[in-house]
């Protein structure tokens, strides 16, 4: 604690002394064995983060920035099968990789945007429902009633088994002849007539996505938004039910706002997550998803592994991080709260 | 970072991150010289059939040599694409199996030994093995980089006691007999108004399997995937023609049942044939399954031809399928993976892998031996001799087969929830077919 009270700058017991130079916090009065030795500390404090942060900086450097350079990188090559384990010497090629996937009258150029507009569904899609369901179970569990921890332990299940397994699990319940829900809707219920759909083909194999995306990611919202709803004082809707604020009310007055920041948060997480993603469409329907079903990872994926186009695997990449990156960037700037105390 | 304890706390982080990885990579670049990795293609009725019925021969590797072998088996959905993590990591098993279609492609990659020197050696020279199996193992005029392992080609596999039920005589020889054929032997036998039992079955969403059709039916037809240039001609009138024949037989002939749009592994159509869901099936070979499973009910004959008799690329009923073995560059233990892939490709070996798998033998010091004498493994080695041709031998390859194979796929899928016309496939064969310029 200390050390700590000196960094900020307050005042030390016993003081009286003019304000120190090297503290901004103004005239705060220090003790005079402090005020010799803080030249010294100050020369260290100087090398002292850069040395701490330097392992640090050098791993994100290769774990993150190296490989995204990289990418870059490629998509202004023509990276084949034929020069890959020499791709140091592949051609450089410019923009052309650029040209090839955004040309709308190329077969390319056709599906990628076809999979962009696609992928904006999904994702608003998948993070709407994955937002309410969230918001309803926290809400519905921020009150207090008998099994309420076994219930949230229920709901966090799709969140804590491993993608894989939840999504294996899927694909097996959606198969046509024998999955269960078919058995269930059309079997028992009687539903769709005589004919058993197709869940994993066809226009039926998006909403199969959706279902498995949503079951997979609401306990996330679910988790957040509690931890944000343990924040507003109880108090608060006591007072508001006493003045006859009815439940909607209280969840619009209170609740909305005071979740807010977790909120705004969120929803950037959760469609950067769902805008970019891969593992649920690779194994539900394979390294090749439905026409009617392919998102913008899926199909960057096909490009690079299943055409050996890397170059325009990566350009593709390139446009999406920077669109991603704008989108973020006006996104934090509107919705998230201003200000250095939003720690 | 003024805390110290927040500085300690990093700080520990970050060390033990760092320390972390050191220990990761210390561990991965660690190599015991007395132990090699394989990946195995599945060749048995499972991933553990395939596995155990290797294991006796990899145990007297071992007992003759001092090398361990880890072996891990892998489903034929996922070769693909684990070949091509380990060609782009550069981290990969020493030896491996790799579809012989693919070798063109993957040797571009400069990522596979070259079969010559000691490998060759190894392996006995190029004299050993039969010759259509060999110039399956790299592009001509250059050193290959696979050697064949086992040999494949596909044949039809039938009923015949359905065939009996339904009147049939003899197995269909032509296209239009077969297809006539399917729908006799398309019934509803539990009189619910659907069928139950068809007359074909296939792997509708498996991707190779698929291109292998688009390939075979074209040359029936007397197209080509490629021109005499090189240019892809996936969309050409006798390619469509030939797709289509095939995608028909779910969308217009509806004798394959609409749920094998979602069949990816070709077992489980073998499984259709032995659950008696279905009477025919085209397969490279089943038999390991028929005998897991008990199923004797089972005939053999030739893959139906658009006009019987026919020779040259209109008579192709099989592309030269098959096994190869290919060395890692990356090996970090070259010479014991190269005495692996002479042990494998050894006569006596190629006697046992390819009677416990039904296979074809390589190598031609072998196929008189007993096990090969059956009508079965006949059928197959005329088959292979007479009347395959090998996939198209150039390095996108891959691409072709991904395309084609895709393209495919959806037709099947969209057969099984609506309907499919020429224009259809002619759309989604043209689309492969612009995708396979773009990519070349």
């Amino acid at each position: 604690m200390t050390h700590s009270a000196l960094d900020r700058g307050d005042p030390a017991p016993g003081g009286g002394d003019a304000p120190q130079p090297g503290l901004a916090s103004g005239p705060v009065p220090d003790p005079p064995a402090a005020r010799t030795a803080l030249p010294v500390r100050k020369k260290k404090k100087s090398f002292l983060p850069y040395g701490l942060v330097l392992p640090a900086a050098l791993l994100e450097l290769l774990i993150h920035i190296g490989p995204m350079l990289l990418g870059v990188w490629i998509a202004f090559i023509s990276l084949t099968q034929l020069n890959l384990t020499n791709w140091l010497n592949a051609p450089f090629v410019g923009l052309q990789n650029f040209v090839n996937g955004l040309n709308p009258e190329s077969t390319i150029g056709q599906a990628f945007f076809s999979t962009v507009g696609r992928t904006l569904l999904y994702t608003v899609t998948v993070v709407g429902f994955s937002w309410v369901l969230g918001m309803a179970g926290a809400v519905f569990l921020s009150s207090n009633f008998k099994g309420r921890a076994i219930l949230r332990t229920f709901f966090l299940v799709p969140y804590a088994l491993p993608a894989y397994v939840g999504t294996i699990a899927w694909a097996f319940m959606f198969n046509q002849r024998d999955g269960a829900v078919n058995q269930i809707l059309v079997d028992t219920l009687h539903l769709f007539g005589d004919e058993r759909p197709f869940w994993l083909l066809g226009q039926n194999s998006f909403g199969a996505m959706i279902v498995v995306n949503v079951w997979q990611l609401w306990p996330f919202a679910f988790l957040m938004l509690m931890a944000a709803l343990q924040t507003v004082p109880a108090d608060v809707y006591e007072a508001a039910s006493i003045d006859g604020a009815s439940l909607w009310q209280q969840f619009r007055s209170i609740t909305l706002p005071m979740v807010r920041p977790a909120n705004g948060v969120l929803l950037l997480v959760m469609s950067l997550w769902t805008f970019n993603q891969f593992n649920i469409p690779f194994v539900l329907f394979g390294a090749a998803s439905p026409k009617e079903a392919t998102l913008v990872s899926p199909l960057i994926y096909q490009n690079s592994f299943g055409s050996w186009n890397f170059g325009l695997g990566g350009a593709m990449s390139v446009l999406l991080l920077i669109a991603l990156f704008i989108a973020s960037f006006f996104y934090i700037r509107m919705v998230l709260p201003k200000g250095a105390d939003n720690d | 970072m003024k805390n110290p304890i927040k500085v300690l706390s990093a700080l520990a982080a970050t060390a033990s991150l760092a320390f972390g990885m050191t220990a990761c990579g210390g561990s991965s670049q660690a190599t015991n010289s007395d132990t090699i990795t394989y990946w195995a293609s599945n060749q048995g009725n499972s991933l553990e059939d395939t596995a155990a019925k290797l294991k006796p021969s990899l145990d007297r590797f071992t007992e003759k040599t001092g090398v361990k072998v880890k072996l891990e088996v892998i489903g034929w959905s996922d070769l693909y694409n684990r070949i091509l993590t380990a060609v782009t990591s550069g981290d990969g098993p020493d030896v491996l199996n790799i579809g012989n279609t693919w070798a063109v492609t993957l040797q571009e990659t400069g990522a596979f030994e070259p079969v010559e020197g000691a490998l060759l050696e190894a392996v006995g020279g190029k004299d050993r093995f039969l010759q259509t199996s060999w110039s399956t193992g790299g592009a001509d005029g250059k050193a290959p980089t696979s050697v064949p392992l086992y040999g494949l080609a596909y044949n039809m596999y039938y009923n015949p006691k359905m065939f009996k039920e339904a009147g049939i005589e003899a197995p269909p020889v032509t296209w239009d007999e077969f297809v006539a054929d399917a729908k006799k032997l398309t019934k509803d036998t539990n009189g619910d108004g659907k069928p139950d039992q068809w007359g074909f079955t296939a792997a509708g969403a498996s991707v190779s399997a698929n291109s292998h059709q688009a390939f075979v039916r074209g040359l029936q037809n007397g197209g080509a995937l490629f021109d005499k240039d090189g240019k892809p001609t996936f969309d050409s009138a006798a390619q469509v023609e030939g797709v289509k024949q095939w995608v028909d037989l779910m969308a217009t002939d509806k004798v394959m049942s609409p749920s094998d749009a979602e069949i990816s592994d070709g077992s489980q159509k073998v499984d259709n044939l032995i659950n008696g869901k279905a009477a025919m099936v085209f397969d490279q070979s089943p038999v390991k399954n028929f005998e897991a499973r008990g199923f004797t009910d089972w005939a053999v004959a030739p893959i139906p031809m658009m006009k019987a008799g026919a020779s040259g690329p209109e008579g192709t009923q099989s592309h030269v399928a098959g096994i190869n073995l290919s060395v890692f560059k990356n090996s970090k233990n070259k010479e014991n993976a190269i005495k692996l892939a002479g042990w494998l490709t050894s006569d006596a070996e190629q006697v046992a892998l390819n009677k416990a798998y039904r296979s074809l033998p390589v190598v031609s010091s072998v196929s008189s031996d007993a096990a090969f004498q059956t009508d079965e493994v006949k059928l197959k080695n005329d088959a292979l001799a007479n009347h395959a041709l090998p996939m198209p031998l150039i390095p996108k390859e891959g691409q072709m087969e991904t395309l084609t194979g895709t393209a495919i796929k959806n037709l099947f899928a969209k057969a099984a929830t609506g309907t499919v016309t020429e224009a259809d496939v002619q759309s989604a064969l043209k689309d492969a077919n612009n995708q396979m310029v773009a990519a070349q």
